[in-house]
């Protein structure tokens, strides 16, 4: 693929009770006091009227949170629900509910949380939501790998499988949390960046 | 029964983790699923544990399934009828 038919359009970061969008700062949450709560904040913040945010897990909240943010800013919406890809990677998995679930197990499993107990759930919550159909695919390492985030975005942009790709890191674990998402579209947009790895680390570390 | 319904009402609410619905909101009648409260399977599943945890009611036959949670009434019939026995 020639690179430079792609652009990061959009990016949205999570991290440290704030949320950013193409690296400004949209909300600062002072007052909660747990992840839980932040989450529920930011629902009400930026979303609201979806009650089935409230039954998910903490991974897919940030992932749903974070996804909603991207697109009020930069919407899929000149592109088909089946060519917008997702490409989401994070370190723990979905391990943070998988632990919740194993310990249901000792009383009476919860249908409601064995149901997350797949890292790649919040992809189909982003899909839900916002009623994509493309390809898809969840990567777990111990860090962010921008060249391998690359790598895949980039094969389904240049195959054709899809026009548009919502990528990034997505890690929850206890109460540490941190969620990077970029939109990147097949389109030129005045003063996007170009689609590189390098870019996808520069705004990783921003 | 009109206790029963509103402890189901409180406990419905609590289990599947509706935070925008207030138990009082959900109708005696009202159906759970689809056009009603919007309930979907895997809600089905909690109303299921919710049966045993707080009942200690086993659903023998799953056809049942439909007829038995098709409201808090029907719900409430059924605990009662299951009580009885």
């Amino acid at each position: 693929m020639n690179n430079q038919t792609a652009y990061i359009t959009g990016h949205c970061v999570i991290r440290q009770q704030r949320v950013y969008c193409n690296g400004q700062l949209l909300w600062q949450d002072e007052s909660a006091a747990s992840l839980q709560e932040f989450l529920r904040n930011g629902y009400d913040r930026f979303a609201g009227q979806y009650p089935k945010f409230h039954k998910m897990d903490n991974l897919c909240k940030l992932g749903w949170l974070a996804a909603e943010v991207l697109l009020q800013a930069a919407p899929a919406v000149d592109h088909l629900p089946e060519q917008v890809a997702l490409v989401l990677s994070n370190r723990s998995a979905s391990l943070d509910t998988d632990v919740r679930y194993y310990q249901s197990v000792k009383d009476i499993p919860s249908p409601a949380l064995f149901v997350y107990t797949l890292p790649n759930i919040v992809i189909g919550e982003i899909c839900i939501r916002h009623g994509f159909k493309g390809e898809h695919a969840f990567f777990v390492n111990n860090r962010f790998d921008a060249a391998q985030v690359f790598a895949c975005a980039a094969l389904l942009l240049g195959s054709g499988a899809a026009t548009a790709c919502i990528c990034g890191w997505l890690e929850v674990m206890d109460q540490q949390y941190e969620a990077v998402l970029y939109m990147v579209e097949r389109k030129d947009v005045e003063g996007a960046l170009p689609f590189t790895a390098d870019n996808l680390q520069k705004i990783f570390e921003s | 029964m009109e206790k029963l319904m509103a402890d189901l009402k409180a406990q419905i609410v609590a289990q599947l983790n509706l935070q925008e619905v207030k138990p009082e909101d959900i109708g005696d009648d009202q159906p759970l699923f689809k056009e009603g409260l919007g309930l979907d399977s895997i809600d089905a599943l909690e109303l299921i544990v919710l049966l045993q945890q707080h009942y200690h009611i086993r659903i023998a036959n799953p056809e049942q399934g439909p007829e038995i949670f098709y409201s808090v009434r029907s719900m409430a019939e059924f605990i009662t009828a299951h009580q009885k026995q």
